[in-house]
C-alpha cells in the first residue's frame, strides 16, 4: 500500500495536465499560458500538458479577474474537474482584481468563490512564473492525495520565489 | 504443444499484454517526443506516459447512475480488450499457431476500439462527445473501404486467411501496393493528423473522450496505445516474419518485429507533426476519390492472379 501511495504521489506531481478558464482577462495573461507550452519555454518536458475538457484536468488555471457574466461558469468548471484538483491564479487579476477593484461589474476576487492554491502575480507574469506555479501547485496535489484534503495553501510563484 | 497454452502465452506474454502494454506506452512516448523533436522542443521524459496512466488511475470519477452510466464505463473495458486480443492475434513468432480465419478475427477486433469510440461518444450526451462520434463514424467509413479492400487483396493473392500464411509469403508487387495502402489508413485508424478530427484537440474539446476522466480515460489512453501496437504490428508482421524465417530464430523474429513496428510509429508520428488536420469533407473525400481507386485497382489485380493465372 505504501509503496502504491508513493507511486500515485510520484505520478500526480510528474504529469498536471491544464484546464485553462479565462474569467474575463484581457488575454495578456491567456498569451502568456500559450507562451509557456510553446517551444521557447515547453512546459511539456515536466509532463504539463493542456487540456480541451475540464474532467480531463488536474489544474485548474483561472487569468481574468472573475466578472458577473464569468463567476458560475468558473464555480461549474471547477466542479467538473475531477479530484484530486487544484486551482493556480494566473496574474494580479484573479489575487485582487488589479486595475479593475471596486467595479460593480466583477464578483473577483477569484478566492472569494474558489479555494485557490497558488497565485502567480504579475500583470501579465512571465511564462516561467507560470511554469513555476503550475509546478508548485502539482507538488500540492501529490502531498494532498486523493483522500486527505488540506487547507489550501497560499505560495507566491514569480522568477523570484517571493514569498507572501 | 498443447493449443490453449500457446493461445494464452501469445495473449498475455509475447506479444500480448505484457509485451504490449509497456510497448504502448512506449508507442505514445515516441509519437509525443518526435512530435516535439519536429517542434524543436525538447519533448515529455520517457516515462510520461506511464505516469500519466498511473496518475488517471488515482483520479476520482463523476458519479454515473443507472444502467446508462454503467454502458459508459464498459466501452473502454471493451476497446482495450478487443486491442489486447488483436495484438495477441498477431503471428510474431514463426510456427506460433494461429488458425484459419485468423485474419477476419484480426480485422473485426481492429475495428472494435473505434465502434466503442463511436459509441461511447454518443452514450456520453456531451454534444462534443456526439460531434467527435459523428465525425469517426464518417471516417470509419470512409478509410476501411480501403484498409479492408487492401488486406482482402493481399489475402486473395495467397489463397488464404490465415495469418501466418500471410505472413510467411514472399513478397510481390501486390503485397507491397497493399501495404503502402494500409500506410496511408493508418493515421485515420489511430486519430492522428492528418485524420484527428474524431478527437480534434481544441476544437471540440475531447471528442467522444469529453466526459470521460480518471481511471476510465487511463483505459482510453491503453486501449489508444495497443490499437498503436496492433495496427504498425500488422504491417509490421507483414513486411518482417518472411525475412526472419529465413535465419529461423524466433528471437531475431521478435526483434524485427519490435524494430519494424517502432519504425512505423517514427513514419507516422513524423508525418503527424508535419501535417495539420483536415476538415472531415477534404478527409472523406480523400479516402473515397484518390486511394480508393488504388484499392480497387489491387483487388481486381489480385483476383486477376487467382483465377486466370
Amino acid at each position: 500500500m505504501k509503496f502504491w501511495k508513493r507511486l500515485m504521489c510520484t505520478a500526480r506531481r510528474k504529469s498536471p495536465w491544464l484546464f485553462h478558464m479565462n474569467s474575463g482577462s484581457c488575454n495578456g495573461c491567456d498569451i502568456e499560458i500559450i507562451a509557456a507550452l510553446s517551444p521557447r519555454y515547453d512546459a511539456e518536458q515536466l509532463g504539463v500538458l493542456l487540456q480541451g475538457s475540464p474532467r480531463h484536468a488536474d489544474i485548474l488555471v483561472v487569468t481574468g479577474p472573475v466578472t458577473n457574466k464569468a463567476v458560475n461558469a468558473v464555480k461549474t468548471v471547477y466542479d467538473q474537474v475531477c479530484g484530486p484538483k487544484a486551482v493556480v491564479a494566473i496574474g494580479s487579476c484573479p489575487a485582487t482584481t488589479n486595475v479593475y477593484i471596486d467595479s460593480r461589474t466583477l464578483a473577483g476576487p477569484l478566492d472569494k468563490h474558489l479555494p485557490v492554491d497558488v497565485y502567480v502575480p504579475g500583470c501579465p507574469p512571465r511564462p516561467d512564473a507560470i511554469i513555476a506555479g503550475v509546478v508548485k501547485a502539482a507538488t500540492l496535489l501529490a502531498e494532498r492525495g486523493s483522500d486527505s484534503p488540506t487547507p489550501a495553501i497560499v505560495i507566491a510563484a514569480t522568477t523570484e520565489e517571493v514569498q507572501p | 504443444m498443447n493449443p490453449l497454452l500457446t493461445a494464452l502465452a501469445r495473449l498475455l506474454i509475447f506479444p500480448g499484454l505484457l509485451f504490449a502494454v509497456p510497448a504502448a506506452w512506449f508507442f505514445l512516448w515516441v509519437e509525443r517526443k518526435a512530435v516535439a523533436l519536429m517542434q524543436e522542443r525538447v519533448g515529455p521524459p520517457f516515462m510520461q506516459p506511464f505516469w500519466d496512466f498511473m496518475k488517471l488511475l488515482g483520479k476520482s470519477t463523476p458519479p454515473r447512475p443507472g444502467i446508462a452510466g454503467f454502458i459508459m464505463r464498459a466501452w473502454p473495458l471493451i476497446a482495450v480488450s478487443s486491442a489486447a486480443g488483436a495484438v495477441g492475434l498477431l503471428p510474431v513468432l514463426p510456427l506460433s499457431g494461429g488458425f484459419e480465419g485468423d485474419l477476419i478475427l484480426l480485422l473485426a477486433l481492429l475495428e472494435l476500439p473505434s465502434i466503442c469510440i463511436i459509441a461511447a461518444g454518443f452514450s456520453s450526451r456531451s454534444i462534443f462527445g456526439e460531434i467527435g462520434s459523428a465525425r469517426e463514424a464518417a471516417l470509419s467509413v470512409s478509410y476501411n473501404i480501403v484498409f479492408l479492400l487492401a488486406i482482402v487483396s493481399i489475402a486473395a493473392s495467397q489463397h488464404t486467411f490465415r495469418l501466418e500464411a500471410l505472413a510467411a509469403m514472399h513478397p510481390t508487387f501486390l503485397t507491397v501496393l497493399g501495404i503502402i495502402a494500409i500506410l496511408i489508413c493508418l493515421p485515420a485508424k489511430l486519430h492522428i493528423n492528418p485524420f484527428s478530427l474524431p478527437n480534434a484537440e481544441q476544437e471540440i474539446y475531447a471528442g467522444p473522450m469529453t466526459e470521460y476522466a480518471g481511471p476510465e480515460l487511463a483505459m482510453w489512453e491503453l486501449a489508444h496505445g495497443l490499437e498503436w501496437v496492433a495496427a504498425t504490428g500488422l504491417v509490421a508482421t507483414l513486411i518482417a516474419p518472411h525475412i526472419a524465417l529465413a535465419w529461423g530464430t524466433s528471437l531475431l523474429a521478435g526483434c524485427l518485429f519490435v524494430v519494424l513496428s517502432v519504425a512505423v510509429v517514427l513514419l507516422l508520428s513524423v508525418l503527424a507533426a508535419a501535417t495539420a488536420r483536415l476538415a472531415i469533407d477534404s478527409s472523406v473525400r480523400f479516402y473515397w476519390q484518390c486511394t480508393l481507386i488504388f484499392a480497387v485497382l489491387a483487388i481486381s489485380s489480385a483476383l486477376f492472379v487467382r483465377f486466370w493465372l
